[in-house]
């Protein structure tokens, strides 16, 4: 036999309880050698878990980049009627909940029960405003007739925008064309809105857990791991509330 | 045979429906990926049975669409996506790296279960009435102008798509953090670095294809308009996304097998594997490279002329890493002590016909050949010639190379030969003719043909016949082997590596105490020096 | 059971301080109304170069310290990397097709 100590191996051995004599945190899985290393697992599993969600985004970042050029237009006509305020205060939100989490990893790591129960709540404040303010915005373009494949309208885009009234109407193929900003932009906020959602659901959990004191004894992994979850879903956001709101708020 | 194995730790259906244990799960993948392999294979018999005459009686022109969009999307998807990575790979990667599972056991149980919803997803798009625009679900053909169960077929793949991306983050985790003390990354089985760059391939290109079907199912349910050229939409969009993964997938399904090479050319020429770093590097070249390529699948369907030799280009380095491989395992059998058991027998068949295969790409990366070829058998012969003469044949090695380890029995060693040279006379006669035939203009994807190519065509049925017998007679002495065989003890092929210094079957936690590794990989002399003396337990 | 042989496994668990939290999240902010400002500006083509510009510092931003990318090991660094390097792919040679037809809506 090569490497010691495997000399025993070959015989049928029962299987034997490894811990011979090692304390062991109850959070241990028995494949690690260390907390530590459970920990740095963890946390690289979660990144990698994060790059797909870039490509998962990236295939309909593609889809939006090829599209606005070809209809640049009908994307200036479509983001013209994103409601700014809805929009500017969804990102302001967002990033407001990004700094309430990463203060709730830092409660957690200096296992400050009371703080990370408020951070935590708070962002699942801010989650649920976002939310709110979301399907405002969305129930508002049922209203105008924008959502496509369901009740779109060119009405819109053909005639002169009383909020732009400088601006010549589209022409009706270009004016066809605002579905497909539409589209991208339901799909890109809709894919983004099931993220929120899925984080809200886990942000309840965690505050549940969190008031039982599971994460302020040292062992915060899954706070730390979230915490990355809510910002990458924040950086999103951060990219596409310029692409789909701020594409030509000047003509 | 040991007394306690993982095999016998428990028993009962929930220990194997629940369990957390890396080699339980690998054996349950075995089982679905083989149905789904019996499945895909039934629909290439009656495609085979259909083109034996020109006119295609044999089913409906429907029917026969149906057949080989089926054939396609299960073989690629539902067998040789997983195969490798989650039975081969789950069962030896924590073995070899002297670890007691993966880094995620709860995960890598959650990607069995999501395999089979995705699985009888597909299931029930199939049973239900298929669907027959081809694996490639090409738009706007899948979006609008049929009316198969395209929707049920996509949502099943992309069920399947996240069992492979929690494969792949468990393995990469599982390799970077839980390797054994001493097993430095150039220490470890090239068999590791394969996997390894599959995984990386898993993670980043499978989320691409995700959104894709999400598109697919949006556009045919809601009419987004994003493929749809009345629309306003290109659908050449769609096979960018498409292609984006399916051309990495395809080194998905190819680089598990060279890792699989690479262990059992080393064993049975009893020498280190020529220019280790090399090899090593080269299955990561493959993976980054793979993402460079995509777009040679579409130098027929719309791209920029500029685009395509881009493409072209990229397509002919990404060749380079491949060949390395072969030329190293070349130049490892070169003065070594070569051994004709059945997993090397497997490994001549995987070295002969992946070389075919791939020299046949490049003739297809170049663009005037392709223009010529594309959509026709000549493509796919090429693709059969990777993946079945390729990769089937990497796997048959595996299997019966780490067939003992599994389970502590030996397989019958005549048969086995028998098997893998029916393989290769089967396979060879099913598919060479469909480069003749393709290079001379038969289309594919049609369910009759011109008179002129149905001798060659009869010639590839007889072939399909025979490399189904090749299929068969491994499965039958395998099972039998699994009462009848001869105990294999814990190292019959005296192969170098962790997972060879256990006991066939192995413990459950692998290994009573953590190994550190101080050698080298393939380290044989010191295997010949030091059992020179032991009894095999193998004749 | 000795990890000095093997490469090391811990990296430096680093505490970042609120201020770091407050400094940035001041910054996504300023930053935020910036480009929203910053829209209703004529810039011709650079408007979609500017807003691009002031997201990517924003999502850097998040990255790096929200996130501990700033803090983290080489081998995080590399996959954060290798992630956006792969949609920079995606990217870059889809465009190769559709910047180069010579039919097309350019």
């Amino acid at each position: 036999m090569r490497c010691r100590p495997l000399d025993s191996q070959t015989l049928a051995i029962p299987p034997t309880h490894s811990e011979s004599g090692h304390e062991h945190s109850p959070h241990l899985h028995h494949h690690f050698a260390s907390v530590d290393q459970q920990r740095e697992a963890s946390n690289f599993g979660m990144w990698l878990f994060l790059l797909t969600e870039i490509m998962f985004f990236g295939g309909m970042f593609t889809a939006y980049l090829i599209y606005r050029n070809w209809y640049y237009p009908a994307f200036v006509a479509g983001s013209h009627w994103m409601i700014i305020w809805a929009g500017t205060l969804n990102t302001v939100v967002l990033i407001c909940s990004s700094f309430t989490m990463a203060m709730g990893v830092y409660s957690a790591e200096t296992r400050n029960r009371k703080a990370l129960l408020r951070y935590l709540t708070a962002t699942l404040l801010l989650g649920f405003v976002f939310l709110g303010i979301k399907a405002f915005e969305w129930h508002n373009e049922w209203v105008e007739h924008h959502v496509p494949g369901l009740n779109f309208s060119i009405h819109d885009f053909t005639h002169v925008d009383p909020r732009y009234p400088d601006d010549k109407p589209l022409s009706p193929d270009m004016a066809e064309k605002t579905q497909t900003y539409f589209s991208l932009y339901f799909l890109l906020t809709g894919v983004h809105a099931l993220h929120m959602l899925i984080g809200v659901s886990i942000l309840f959990f965690l505050i549940f857990n969190a008031w039982r004191g599971a994460y302020t004894t040292g062992h915060m992994t899954f706070i730390e791991n979230f915490g990355l979850y809510w910002h990458f879903v924040d950086i999103v956001w951060i990219f596409l509330f310029p692409l789909l709101y701020l594409i030509s708020r000047h003509q | 045979m040991p007394k306690h194995t993982y095999l016998n730790s428990e028993y009962g259906l929930k220990s194997w429906l629940l369990t957390l244990d890396h080699k339980r799960i690998g054996i349950l993948y075995l089982f679905t990926t083989t149905f789904f392999f019996m499945i895909g294979g039934t629909a290439a018999a009656l495609i085979r049975l259909n083109l034996l005459t020109p006119g295609g009686e044999l089913v409906a022109a429907d029917t026969y669409n149906k057949l080989f969009s089926i054939h396609g999307i299960i073989m690629v998807f539902f067998f040789l996506v997983p195969i490798a990575p989650a039975v081969l790979g789950n069962f030896l990667i924590p073995l070899m790296i002297g670890a007691k599972d993966v880094a995620f056991p709860r995960i890598n149980l959650l990607s069995w279960y999501l395999f089979v919803t995705g699985g009888c997803c597909e299931l029930y798009a199939i049973i239900w009435g298929g669907m027959d625009t081809g694996w490639t679900f090409t738009t706007p053909l899948s979006t609008h102008y049929v009316n198969t169960h395209v929707i049920a077929a996509a949502m099943g793949i992309f069920i399947a798509g996240f069992s492979s991306i929690l494969t792949g983050v468990n393995f990469i985790v599982t390799v970077h953090r839980l390797r054994a003390p001493g097993m430095t990354w150039f220490r470890m089985p090239l068999f590791i670095w394969s996997y390894y760059a599959t995984s990386i391939i898993f993670v980043l290109a499978t989320p691409v294809i995700a959104i894709t079907l999400v598109l697919i199912m949006l556009e045919r349910f809601i009419g987004i308009g994003v493929f749809d050229p009345t629309k306003g939409g290109d659908p050449l969009l769609f096979q960018h996304l498409f292609w984006f993964y399916s051309h990495p997938a395809v080194y998905v399904m190819i680089l598990p097998g060279m890792g699989v090479i690479s262990e059992v050319v080393a064993c049975f020429s009893r020498k280190r594997i020529f220019g280790y770093t090399a090899v090593a590097f080269s299955s990561v070249a493959i993976a980054v490279f793979s993402f460079f390529v995509w777009a040679h699948h579409m130098f027929i369907m719309g791209i920029s002329n500029y685009s395509a030799l881009v493409f072209s280009f990229m397509t002919m380095l990404v060749a380079v890493p491949s060949a390395i491989k072969i030329f190293n395992w070349s130049a490892t059998m070169y003065k070594g002590s070569i051994s004709f058991d059945t997993p090397m027998l497997y490994s001549f068949s995987f070295i002969g016909l992946f070389t075919i295969g791939g020299m046949t790409g490049i003739m297809l990366a170049s663009l005037g050949m392709d223009i010529h070829l594309t959509e026709t058998y000549f493509i796919v012969a090429h693709f059969h010639y990777v993946m079945v003469g390729g990769m089937v044949s990497a796997i048959m090695a595996g299997l019966h190379f780490w067939w003992p380890k599994i389970t502590g029995r030996m397989y019958p060693e005549p048969l086995g030969r028998l098997a893998a040279a029916i393989l290769f006379i089967g396979f060879n006669l099913t598919f060479f003719p469909q480069f003749i035939v393709g290079y001379m203009g038969m289309p594919r994807r049609y369910h009759s043909y011109p008179p002129e190519f149905q001798v060659l065509n009869v010639l590839s049925t007889a072939g399909a016949s025979v490399l189904a017998i090749g299929y068969l007679l491994p499965a039958v002495y395998l099972i039998w082997s699994l009462k009848y065989g001869k105990i294999a003890g814990p190292n019959p092929w005296r192969a170098t590596g962790l997972e060879w210094q256990v006991q066939s079957p192995p413990l459950t936690e692998n290994f009573t105490e953590t190994p550190v590794v101080d050698f080298e990989a393939y380290d044989f002399e010191w295997l010949e020096n030091h059992t020179k003396n032991e009894v095999q337990t193998v004749g | 059971m000795s990890e000095e042989l093997d490469e090391p496994t811990h990296h430096a668990h680093t505490v970042v301080h609120p201020k770091v939290y407050a400094l940035v999240f001041g910054a996504l902010l300023f930053l935020t109304a910036l480009t929203t400002g910053v829209s209703y500006v004529e810039l011709g083509v650079f408007n979609a170069v500017v807003a691009l510009a002031i997201a990517v510092i924003k999502g850097s931003l998040v990255v790096l310290f929200f996130m501990h990318m700033r803090y983290s090991s080489k081998l995080l660094k590399l996959t954060i990397c290798s992630g956006f390097f792969t949609l920079f792919v995606l990217l870059s040679l889809t465009m190769t097709d559709y910047i180069s037809r010579a039919w097309g809506l350019w």
